[in-house]
């Protein structure tokens, strides 16, 4: 074990600032084994590593943001929809609304001309019944008055013109006790 | 050196005129061969601790590397969570904070040579090893060498021969008259200074740090001495053997941290010198 401790004297005359060939040729050879053993071996791998690690990082990053937008655009999209959607039914239902006065008005406009033609029509009839009535009755009554009186003067009156005008008075004293009734 | 002793030699007692403190010196640095190989005739291998070391760092770092991210998963487990937290402090507070985008080409020659300094300064204090390989000046020196011709060939490549030397000399949006000044300036400091300092720096700092807690282990075990003696001189004894201990866990914990350091700072120089090699602006 005497080379572990330092060989002093044995070559003390020797200069510590003169290195020995042998020693640089030594350190020249570990040196380039280090390069070689780091720069073909070892350094490669773990730069392809850590390349790829910054990648997935970046790429895990990208994905998630890509994501991100899609799921926003996808809301928004929604949104849009959705407020279509209420702008539609809003419209519809004031289509019908709209629709539903105009039928409303329509059914009455069209029952108020029904109701005038019928109250037009049964007023028309009316009339003209009563005016058929009134004549009718005039005729009789005018008959009925001749043949009385003929009866209570003893003569016929029917073609006096005196006894036209009195039975004429006579109708016209009815009608008007009649309307007073 | 009349008085200089092997720290293995040292039976005497303290008082003798015969035992001074042996200082530490320059020495534990200079180690026994183990085995000796000649390689074609062109030059001796020697196999001493340091060497072994150094082979020793390299087989773990690249055993480490390659374990660690061998099959490398998305979310990182056990040894890979480790090294790649190592792996991107070199990719992005040395390479990509000098070079940007650019710094991710060097990285596998900066976290090659921030892992192998570190393990060279490290060994300084694993049990066992406690040596720090890079307080071989040769270990420095190769790699600052190693460094010099990488960045003088990418300036050359990127700026061109003539170019790059052009802008070493002039550095461009300098008022002309201070050329003369700069010129040699920079010259130089590109040319020598960058390299030879990067090697001092890093051989200086782990031969200082080494030879801190040597000393203070070997006061640590040299002030018992004192304690042959009575009374006063024995408490001295123990009191300073004790606060030498104390002192050299204290450096040990230091060393720790300048061992890291001197390994960033020798890999961030790197990364700039290759940065002012890409690009001529000053």
């Amino acid at each position: 074990m005497n080379w572990i401790l330092a060989a002093e004297g044995a070559e003390s005359g020797s200069n510590v600032l003169l290195p020995p060939t042998y020693e640089l040729i030594i350190g020249t050879i570990a040196f380039f084994v280090i390069f070689f053993a780091l720069s073909k071996f070892a350094l490669p791998n773990i730069k392809k590593t850590l390349e790829a690690r910054t990648e997935s990082i970046e790429g895990g990053i990208a994905k998630a943001e890509k994501l991100q937008q899609e799921a926003s655009i996808t809301l928004a999209q929604y949104r849009q929809q959705l407020s279509d959607a209420r702008s539609e039914a809003a419209k519809i239902r004031t289509a019908a609304e709209s629709e539903r006065t105009n039928l409303i008005s329509e059914a009455r406009n069209e029952a108020q001309v029904v109701a005038q033609t019928v109250t037009q029509q049964a007023n028309a009839q009316i009339e003209a019944e009563k005016s058929k009535a009134v004549n009718e009755l005039r005729l009789d009554v005018s008959k009925l008055a001749i043949d009385l009186a003929s009866k209570i003067v003893g003569a016929s009156l029917q073609d006096d013109a005196r006894a036209k005008a009195v039975i004429d008075q006579f109708i016209k004293d009815l009608e008007s006790a009649g309307g007073k009734r | 050196m009349a008085n200089f002793i092997s720290l293995s030699e040292v039976t005497c007692k303290f008082g003798d005129l015969e035992c001074p403190f042996p200082a530490p010196g320059a020495g534990i640095f200079e180690w026994k061969p183990l085995a000796s190989f000649n390689l074609f005739g062109f030059t001796s291998i020697e196999v001493t601790k340091p060497v072994i070391l150094a082979m020793l760092c390299t087989v773990i770092v690249s055993v480490v590397f390659i374990a660690a991210f061998a099959k490398p998963k998305l979310v990182p487990t056990g040894l890979q969570n480790v090294v790649e937290v190592g792996y991107l402090f070199v990719r992005d507070n040395i390479a990509r904070e000098i070079m940007g985008k650019d710094g991710d080409r060097f990285v596998p020659l900066l976290t090659s040579l921030f892992f192998f300094v570190w393990s060279m300064n490290v060994m300084a204090i694993i049990p066992g090893a406690q040596f720090p390989v890079s307080s071989r000046f040769a270990f420095p020196v190769v790699l600052a060498l190693i460094v010099w011709v990488v960045y003088m060939y990418l300036g050359m490549k990127n700026q061109g021969v003539v170019g790059y030397f052009k802008n070493i000399a002039f550095p461009p949006g300098m008022p002309i008259g201070i050329y003369p000044l700069l010129t040699p300036i920079e010259l130089l400091s590109t040319l020598i200074i960058r390299p030879v300092t990067l090697a001092i720096r890093l051989f200086a700092n782990m031969f200082a740090g080494h030879l801190l807690i040597t000393v203070f282990t070997v006061s640590a075990w040299y002030l018992l001495n004192l304690t042959n003696f009575v009374g006063f001189v024995s408490v001295i004894g123990y009191l300073g053997s004790v606060v030498s201990f104390i002192v050299t866990i204290v450096l040990t914990g230091f060393e720790m941290f300048i061992q890291a350091l001197q390994a960033f700072i020798f890999t961030l120089l790197t990364a700039v010198f290759i940065s002012s090699s890409l690009h001529a602006e000053h």
